[in-house]
Formats: C-alpha cells, sequence, structure tokens
C-alpha cells in the first residue's frame, strides 16, 4: 500500500496530541466544575466521568482501538442511556411548575423579595466624581460619600447642593448592580436601599434566613422548610410558594394506580396505544404486500411508474403530510367532507367524535406506512425461489393457495423483526398523533389532560410540556411505564433477528 | 402463473391496471389537492381542482416576499419559511456529517479492531437504540436547561443543543457501516498491517475510499431523519426565529390562525427537494435496511 507509506500523518511526536488533550480536558472539568456549582451535582459528575474518560483514552497509548468508538459511545451513553435513567429518577420526585427550583435557589427567591415603604421611597441620580460616583437624591437634598459601585459599599448622605455633572439615565442604568448592592444612611440615620431602577427607599425583606430550614417573615411568623413536599410551611400549615424539587418515593405511581382520574384514561390510552401500534402494522403490512405482490407480476406493465408513485407518501416528509391531511380532513372547509357530502350527504366531525378521530389517524398512519412495507415486501419476495411455486401450481393450487401456503410462510421469518421495530416505532409514533390531533377530543372526566387519540408517549408529552402543570415527575412515572413496555419489544427484537440470523446462516452453511 | 389462458391473462391484466389506477387517484389525492389549494385564493375558500382565479399569492408569501393584491392591499409573509427551511438544512447538514463522522470510525472500529467488551457493547448499542429519545424529553429538557447556564450556546432554544442530541442518534447508523465494512476481505488489512500502516491509517487510506457509497447513503438517510425530527426539536426550540421547517409548519393549522393555502404553498415548497433526494436515494435504503436487519 503506496498510501501508508508516503504520509507520515499520526507518527509524529505525541506533544501536539497531548497538548490538544489536555485542553480538552481542562475545558470539560471546567464545566464539571461550573455544572456542579450551579446545584447540578448529577450533570456535574456526568461531565466529569466524560472528562476523565477522554484524558484516559486519548492520552494513553494502551487504549489506542478505543479511541475510534470513544465518541459514539460516550454520545449514546450521554443523550440516551443518561436520559432514560434521569427520566426514570425524575419519575420518583415532584418536580414540576410548582416544585421548579432546587432548594438554595428557591431560598434565593424568597429573601431576595422585599417590599419597600412608600414614605422614604424617592428618585434618584447618579453624579460623576472623578473615578467614583455620588448618589444625589433630589427630594430630600441629599448628596452621598463617594462610592466606587463595584462592591457591596455602605456610605452616608449628606445636605448638598445639586451635583452639576449628573449621568444620563441609560449610563445610570449600566451601573444597577453596583447600585443595587449600595447601602445608604440618611443624617437622620434612616437605611435605604436601591429600590427600583429610578428609586431609593427603605427596603424590607420578606423573608429573612434564620436558619438552614427556616425563614422569618417580615410579620415575624416563622416558616419551616418541609423536605417532604419540598414547599416552606408556614404556622398555619400553607404551603409558600415557590417550591423545590424533592423525591417523594413511589407518590407518582401511586397517584397513577389510584386516582380514578388518572387510572381511567391511563387505562384507555394504554389500551389504545396497543391497538394503534397492532393496527398499523397489520394494515401497512397487509397493504403493502397486496401491492408488492401485484407489481411482482410478471404480466404487468409500467412497473417503474407505479413504483415510483407508490413510494412518494413515503418520500414526502411526514410532518408536512400529516398537517396535509390535518387540513383535508376538517370538518368545515376539509376538502375530504366536500366529497363526502357531494357523494353521501355526510359530514363525519373527524376531530371531535373520538372513534372517528381513531378511524383518522389510522387512515393516516396506513397511507404514511404501507409504502415502507410494500418497498420490504418486494425484496423478500424475490428472495422466494421460483420453482417452489410453479410446483405447487402443477399440482393445482390456485393463485391464492400458492401464495398463503408457499410464499407467506417464506417471507414472514425474515420479516418478523422488521414488523417488531415497525410495532415499536408506532407504539412511540408521537409526530403523527401530535401534528395531526394532538390527542383531542378530551377524554371527559380526567384531572390530566388526557385524549382519545392520545398515545401513552404523546400523553406524557402534553402532560411534560403542554399544559400549564408542567407535571415532570408524573410525566417521568408512566415514561418508566412505556420504558418497561419498550425493554419488552426490543428484546423480543433482538431475539427474533438473532434467529433470523441463525437461520440464515445455517441454511447458507447447509 | 406458468400456464396461463390469453383471455384470462387480458381480463387480469385490465384488473390490474385498475386496481392500480384507483388506488394511485386515492393515494395521489391530496398531493393533488395541495398543489390546487396553493393557487387559490384566500384561506378558506373551496373549490374545483382546477382553481377559478388562480393566484400566486401563497407562493409569493412562502418565498419571503410582500404580495399587492388586485385591490392595492398588500400581504406580508406570515412565517419565515425560508428562514426555517435554512435552519432545517443547516442542522440536518451539521448533525448529519456528524453522525457519519462517528458512525464511520465506530463502525470500523467495531468490524476490526480488538477491544475488549466488543461484542457486549455492540449488543448493549442495538437495546439502548430502541429506546426512542422522544421518551426521554423531559431530561433532555432538564440537561439542556442546565448546560444553558454554564453556557447559553449549548442551552434551551440553541440549534447547538439540537446537534448534539441528534449526535446521540449514531447507533443504527454504525450497524448499518459496519455490515458493509464485514464484507470487505481481510486480505486488504492485513497487507496494509504488513506494509507497517497503523490502524488508523489501514482507516484513512483503505477504508474510508471503499465506504464512500454506504456513507453517502448513510448520510442522506441521518440528514432526511433530522429534517423530519419534531418532538425533540420542538421541545429545545422556543423562538419563532430558531425554529426548524417541521417545528414551523404547525404554527399555519392552529385554531386562531388558520393559513391553510398559505401553508399549501410553504409546504410544496420546502417538501420538494426533501422529496426529491429521497426518490432518488430510497433504492439504496431499503437494500440496506432489509440486509442490515437480517445480518445481525
Amino acid at each position: 500500500m503506496t498510501a501508508a507509506t508516503d504520509s507520515p500523518v499520526t507518527e509524529g511526536s505525541p506533544i501536539p496530541r497531548l497538548i490538544i488533550v489536555s485542553a480538552v480536558t481542562i475545558a470539560l472539568l471546567f464545566a464539571a466544575f461550573f455544572l456542579y456549582q450551579i446545584a447540578q451535582p448529577i450533570f456535574g459528575v456526568i461531565m466529569l466521568a466524560l472528562a476523565t474518560g477522554f484524558a484516559i483514552i486519548f492520552g494513553a497509548n494502551r487504549y489506542y482501538g478505543a479511541r475510534f468508538i470513544f465518541p459514539g459511545v460516550s454520545a449514546v451513553l450521554i443523550f440516551i442511556a443518561f436520559p432514560v435513567v434521569y427520566t426514570i429518577y425524575i419519575g420518583f420526585t415532584n418536580y414540576s411548575s410548582f416544585n421548579l427550583l432546587t432548594y438554595d435557589r428557591t431560598v434565593e427567591v424568597l429573601t431576595s423579595r422585599g417590599s419597600v415603604d412608600p414614605d422614604t421611597e424617592q428618585p434618584f441620580a447618579v453624579a460623576r466624581d472623578g473615578d467614583q460616583f455620588r448618589i444625589w437624591l433630589p427630594d430630600s437634598g441629599l448628596l452621598s460619600d463617594p462610592v466606587s459601585l463595584d462592591e457591596v459599599a455602605e456610605a452616608t448622605l449628606s445636605p448638598a447642593d445639586p451635583p452639576a455633572d449628573l449621568l444620563e439615565r441609560r449610563d445610570a442604568i449600566q451601573l444597577r448592580s453596583g447600585l443595587q448592592a449600595l447601602t445608604l444612611t440618611t443624617p437622620e440615620g434612616t437605611i435605604i436601599q436601591n429600590a427600583s431602577l429610578r428609586t431609593f427607599g427603605t427596603v424590607t425583606p420578606d423573608y429573612v434566613r434564620t436558619g438552614p430550614n427556616t425563614l422569618t417573615r417580615f410579620d415575624g411568623a416563622k416558616l419551616v422548610a418541609d423536605h417532604e413536599t419540598g414547599f416552606f410551611v408556614d404556622e398555619a400549615g400553607q404551603n409558600v410558594p415557590p417550591g423545590w424539587r424533592v423525591g417523594i418515593g413511589w407518590d407518582n405511581f401511586e397517584r397513577i394506580f389510584t386516582s380514578e382520574g388518572i387510572r381511567g384514561p391511563m387505562v384507555s390510552i394504554f389500551i389504545w396505544t396497543f391497538v394503534f401500534a397492532i393496527a398499523s402494522v397489520v394494515l401497512t403490512f397487509a397493504l403493502g404486500l397486496t401491492l408488492a405482490v401485484i407489481l411482482q407480476w410478471p404480466h404487468l406493465r409500467f412497473k417503474a411508474v407505479y413504483r415510483i408513485l407508490l413510494i412518494l407518501p413515503y418520500a414526502v416528509p411526514a410532518f408536512i403530510s400529516i398537517l396535509v391531511f390535518k387540513g383535508l380532513f376538517n370538518q368545515n372547509f376539509g376538502e375530504i367532507n366536500l366529497i363526502l357530502e357531494a357523494l353521501f350527504g355526510v359530514r363525519p366531525s373527524w376531530f371531535t367524535d373520538g372513534n372517528l378521530a381513531r378511524v383518522m389517524v389510522l387512515i393516516v398512519n396506513t397511507w404514511l406506512g404501507y409504502p415502507y412495507m410494500m418497498l420490504l415486501a418486494m425484496g423478500f419476495l424475490q428472495a422466494v425461489p421460483e420453482d417452489h411455486k410453479k410446483a405447487a401450481a402443477l399440482e393445482g393450487a390456485s393463485a391464492l393457495r400458492v401464495f398463503f401456503t408457499i410464499t407467506l410462510p417464506q417471507i414472514i421469518p425474515p420479516f418478523l423483526p422488521l414488523l417488531i421495530a415497525s410495532f415499536a416505532f408506532n407504539f412511540n409514533n408521537m409526530v403523527l398523533i401530535f401534528l395531526l390531533t394532538r390527542g383531542l377530543p378530551d377524554i371527559p372526566g380526567t384531572v390530566i389532560p388526557a385524549g382519545e387519540t392520545d398515545i401513552l408517549a404523546s400523553f406524557t408529552y402534553r402532560l411534560a410540556f403542554d399544559n400549564a402543570g408542567q407535571q415532570f415527575g408524573l410525566a417521568g412515572a408512566i415514561t418508566l411505564l412505556i420504558f418497561l413496555v419498550v425493554a419488552a419489544i426490543s428484546y423480543a427484537n433482538f431475539v427474533a433477528m438473532r434467529r433470523a440470523a441463525q437461520k440464515r446462516s445455517g441454511r447458507v452453511s447447509a | 402463473m406458468i400456464v396461463e389462458r390469453p383471455k384470462d391473462l387480458l381480463v387480469k391484466k385490465i384488473l390490474a391496471h385498475g386496481f392500480m389506477l384507483i388506488f394511485l387517484a386515492l393515494i395521489l389525492f391530496p398531493f393533488f389537492m395541495v398543489l390546487s389549494i396553493s393557487f387559490r385564493e384566500g384561506n378558506f375558500s373551496v373549490g374545483s381542482i382546477i382553481p377559478e382565479n388562480p393566484t400566486l399569492e401563497h407562493w409569493y408569501l412562502a418565498f419571503g416576499l410582500d404580495y399587492t393584491r388586485a385591490d392595492g392591499t398588500v400581504v406580508e409573509p406570515p412565517y419565515p419559511v425560508m428562514l426555517w427551511m435554512w435552519n432545517s438544512i443547516k442542522i440536518g447538514l451539521i448533525a448529519g456529517l456528524g453522525v457519519l463522522a462517528i458512525a464511520t470510525i465506530s463502525a470500523y472500529a467495531f468490524s476490526r479492531i480488538r477491544i475488549k467488551g466488543k461484542g457486549a457493547m455492540l449488543d448493549g448499542l442495538f437495546l439502548i437504540q430502541m429506546f426512542p429519545t422522544t421518551l426521554a424529553l423531559v431530561a433532555i429538557y432538564a440537561i439542556f436547561d442546565a448546560l444553558g447556564e454554564v453556557s447559553p450556546f449549548l442551552g434551551l432554544n440553541s440549534h447547538t443543543a439540537l446537534v448534539l442530541i441528534y449526535l446521540a442518534g449514531v447507533t443504527l447508523h454504525i450497524w448499518t457501516i459496519k455490515g458493509y465494512f464485514d464484507s470487505i476481505d481481510t486480505a486488504l488489512d492485513k497487507a496494509a498491517a504488513i506494509d507497517g500502516a497503523t490502524p488508523w491509517q489501514t482507516f484513512r487510506f483503505i477504508f474510508l475510499p471503499l465506504a464512500v457509497p454506504i456513507m453517502s447513503v448513510v448520510f442522506v438517510l441521518a440528514f432526511i431523519g433530522f429534517i423530519n425530527d419534531y418532538p425533540i426539536a420542538s421541545v429545545l426550540i422556543r423562538s419563532e426565529d430558531k425554529m426548524t421547517l417541521a417545528v414551523g409548519s404547525r404554527l399555519y393549522l392552529n385554531e386562531f390562525q388558520y393559513l391553510w393555502g398559505d401553508f399549501a404553498a410553504a409546504a410544496i415548497l420546502s417538501g420538494l427537494p426533501i422529496t426529491v433526494v429521497f426518490l432518488i436515494a430510497q433504492r439504496y435504503l431499503v437494500s440496506g435496511l432489509s440486509d442490515g436487519a437480517v445480518k445481525g
């Protein structure tokens, strides 16, 4: 191989490589530290593991082979495996729009709230004094001592004439962080602070942290952190929002299985998901196979044209065709209802009647999915030996009989893994449900948003992202249930593929 | 099948073609409708397949141009379709190339380099990839929410986040390319090793040039997959100017503003290039799919 000899790549000095490796490692370590600092220790640890793995595998020559798979494996671990685990973890917490923050952030939010005393509130201006600044309060005619405005500072006010060099409002706003860290004392001893963009005044904090788990309100009431529910509780037992995230064990699962308003729709969605996935596979497979058999018929002309036209639904991006169907099925001005009305005088309400909506979902999914099955079936049909069929036909078997006793049994085994994969795909076919019906119409009498056409995946999505509640915790718990199903499917697929592979290699060697 | 009477054959032929034509008419009906709607006036109007008063209004708007109606009123484009298309293409290209690079290198290693626990890792990858990323959306949202605090460049509503998460969809492609590498004669790498080539050189100068056909198929597949993604992009991307085509298109048909005509033109404009690319690639795609599945 001449190529290998005339190229002095990679085998040079290891120094440049080590420099790059160290630089990347340091960047990753910095990110890990930062994530830890903003109270995301889990992400910090992941980042740390990534940094360590990277440094070891690319730093040491021993792991030469592993360098090739490191990017792929770490991408899969971080962005597929970890999210799966993390989603399950969220299922055991109360993470939602009510319990969104970490504990430290919650305390910070509460203690930063303050009330301004309207009696002392007054406008201010900033005057330049050399490198430093003075605060000028025109209403009371007070001027502060010079301050640098780049750190926490205190200054006293004293009566003075208006300074000449006042900053523009815009420039004063740019000094905001310095102004907020400033405390001024009036000659009477009142302490005032920056209360808003334009004013200074006495600010009393609503809450003061008086212990690791206690806050004291301005009226003297004591708030205690309840780490079971993730809220501060006042003396009357009321929760004070915002709350923080805490682990709540199996509570979410208990809600799913015991709350009537959740269990009822869950069961119906669960059944529909299976019905939808199985029906989609069966319909697309039957239609695709039929078309493939017809296209395979030697006497048929214009095969190439038919084939291209039949594939079109598969070739057009799904998100476009689904939206097109959404428009065509529209109750009032959709073209499908116009035609149905002209022909039969009916105007089905595709989007408001649960059963019709489900039929529509299946029609659209069959339209979207049959070309894939047809293409696969055409491939597998070619592998069926022609002489088997001929022999059967000579024995007097009808074409249908030949198909069901000779052809079908031969193509089902290699087809099986693909059918299972198709089932898994449809089981989580969120795009279709989402763009077509968004899960609607709603199931009546539920405490959570649940629709007649919702499948489990779209249901969890709506739970987490679509309503005001943002119930990430509950969504995570339901996702765990979906994971169990998906795990079973993927194991089944794995076994089916192994079998198909063994059969094939067995046949080749025999 | 072998002995066919001419008369029966003719009837069968007519039946087959008749079935095909009726079926095609049904299947292709949405396409004709969309084409017709895109030339109709207004966004609600109904009419015949061939519009009575064809107008280019929706097409002007789809291309991002103002349209002046006959009565002098100027209509502005409702959404930046071209920008969305550019976003989609940009993300698809970058993520597609990234996936291609990762997948090819990993596939080479899995096919040729001796690594401890390779078999287990391959099985693991296969099982993991059965879990669709869509299911872990809550976690993905939380992850990028946190990364956004490190740098907004990596956080929610950034294209980098989208590309990063797409890179994880590499498993299936590793399998496809590995299947291809497995079919290459081992004599080639032995010859290279005798000439003193390192595994990297063997990959760079022998396997990479050989893999160009399968790599182009994988790239097209990955690219189309990313363009078509809706769930992940809809969770990560919030602002209108950052949206991809898949996320943005949905805005056309909501209850409050139903822009059927504008949508039709935008759909054809954006769907056509992807469709053409797909039709060119589908031949390879299907053989790859059925082979890959059976090879295991």
